[in-house]
Order: structure tokens, then C-alpha cells, then sequence
């Protein structure tokens, strides 16, 4: 699709931002149901949580970090191309300037969550049990 | 002044119900730029997975009276956003009119399911500390 349209960044954005959401989405419905199991089944929540802290659940949650920070950051482009309509000259380049800050953030809080997987070290923030 | 978008969808003329709407998809993805990031990042980065048990949310986290209100209004932002998005992406990619009727029903069955168990647990969940800020 993305070969046979040769859409441009604003193609290719609209696209990412589409797929992000409806998989955001999915995952708000699963999340909905796992903390109501907290109230409801506390020992079915805590064999969900083992599968969240597993090396695959850490994936799928470095990828549900992904989608949700693209689609802050280009839905902070879009709020701001819509407000001020002048910008749209630079949409190319402010969907470019999107990929700055998810990786300025992305890949330290990525490094966090596979840490334990390699046996690294995690940043010490103040959290832990 | 063009009302043409390249990034988002273009506003809806007039004062319609589908202005309102496209205004408060705004105003909630704003809202949720700083709830939710700020929520995956505790819970991530702060927080590791595997030390958040059933007790860990009931003793600790939910036994605070501030994250339970900051968890609902994130879950009211991400279901009016959630759900408000994925009525465009049927209506966007669902051609036939029967199928689309049926998807549209099912999503708001499902939006009313997630609002009333989420809504249930967050202010029901006993906390041990009588709620204390």
C-alpha cells in the first residue's frame, strides 16, 4: 500500500497515526478489563501481570510505547497545523521533527523495559518495590 | 481561509454536532498528550511491570485518592477519544451501509461496557488507607 500509493510523508503519517490509534484502541479495551480483574479476580490479575512482565509482554509493551508516542506527537502536529494554518507549508518537516523527541524518549524508557530481559541494569528513579 | 488539512481531518463547516466533535477530538488528544504519557511513563519507566500485583495497585497506588481521580479522568479523555476515532475509521473504510449500522452499535455497546467496568472498579476497589490523599 505504502509502495503502490507513493504517498509522501503526509500519506505515510496519516497512515502511522491511523494504525497507531486503532491498535492504542484495542489495547485500552484489554487494559479496561485486566484492572477491573484487580477488583473482581485478583489472582486472575496477577497471572495476566507474570505475561505482561515476560520477555514477549515487555515487547508488545515497548511497541504499545511506540504507537503511543507517535500518536501524541503527531497529533500534537496536527492540533498545531490546524491552529495555525500557516504551518502547513512545513508539514513535511514538522512530521521529520516528530522523530526527535520519540527518540530522545523512546529509546531510554525502551532500554528500561527490556533491561531485565538481558539482565542489565535499569535507571533507579525512585520507583521499586 | 482553507479548511483543507493535510494532517488531520478537515473541520466540519457550520456549527453541527460534527464541529463539536472535531473541537473536543482536539481538546481530549491534548488532554491526553500529558495524562497518558505521563501515565505509561510511571507506570514503565518509573514502575517496572513486574512489581505491579493486585495488592501492589490495592495498597499502594489505588490507596491514593489523586490517582484514582487522575485514572478516571484519563479513562474518560481515552474513551471519548478511543472510541469517538474508531466511529471515523469505521465510517472511513466500511462501504456497505448494513455492515457499517452494525460496527457503529457494536463499538457504542462496547464503549458503554468499558465506561461502566472501569468506572466500577476505580470507585469501588477498597482502599485499606480510607482513601488518604
Amino acid at each position: 500500500m505504502l509502495l503502490r500509493y507513493r504517498g509522501r510523508e503526509g500519506m505515510i503519517g496519516w497512515l502511522f497515526h491511523r494504525i497507531s490509534g486503532v491498535a492504542i484502541w484495542a489495547f485500552v479495551i484489554l487494559h479496561v478489563i485486566d484492572i477491573y480483574l484487580v477488583g473482581g479476580n485478583p489472582d486472575a490479575y496477577d497471572e495476566l501481570l507474570a505475561i505482561y512482565a515476560s520477555t514477549i509482554g515487555r515487547i508488545l509493551e515497548v511497541l504499545l510505547g511506540a504507537a503511543l508516542l507517535y500518536h501524541a506527537l503527531n497529533g500534537l502536529r496536527i492540533v498545531v497545523l490546524d491552529f495555525w494554518p500557516p504551518l502547513t507549508r512545513y508539514h513535511r518537516a514538522l512530521w521529520w521533527a516528530v522523530w526527535v523527541p520519540f527518540l530522545i524518549v523512546g529509546v531510554p524508557v525502551a532500554y528500561q523495559i527490556m533491561a531485565p530481559v538481558f539482565g542489565l541494569p535499569q535507571f533507579e528513579l525512585g520507583g521499586g518495590a | 481561509m482553507s479548511l483543507s488539512s493535510r494532517s488531520g481531518r478537515p473541520r466540519p463547516l457550520g456549527r453541527s454536532r460534527e464541529t463539536v466533535i472535531w473541537y473536543l477530538m482536539r481538546l481530549t488528544g491534548l488532554g491526553l498528550f500529558v495524562l497518558a504519557l505521563a501515565h505509561y511513563l510511571i507506570l514503565h519507566f518509573l514502575f517496572d511491570p513486574a512489581e505491579q500485583t493486585a495488592a501492589w495497585i490495592i495498597d499502594e497506588r489505588w490507596n491514593q485518592l489523586f490517582w484514582r481521580a487522575f485514572d478516571w479522568a484519563l479513562l474518560m479523555l481515552v474513551l471519548f477519544h478511543g472510541f469517538m476515532g474508531m466511529r471515523t475509521v469505521i465510517n472511513d473504510h466500511v462501504g456497505r451501509p448494513r455492515l457499517r449500522t452494525a460496527l457503529l452499535i457494536v463499538l457504542g455497546l462496547l464503549a458503554v461496557t468499558t465506561f461502566v467496568m472501569g468506572t466500577a472498579v476505580v470507585a469501588t476497589l477498597p482502599a485499606p488507607g480510607g482513601g488518604s490523599a
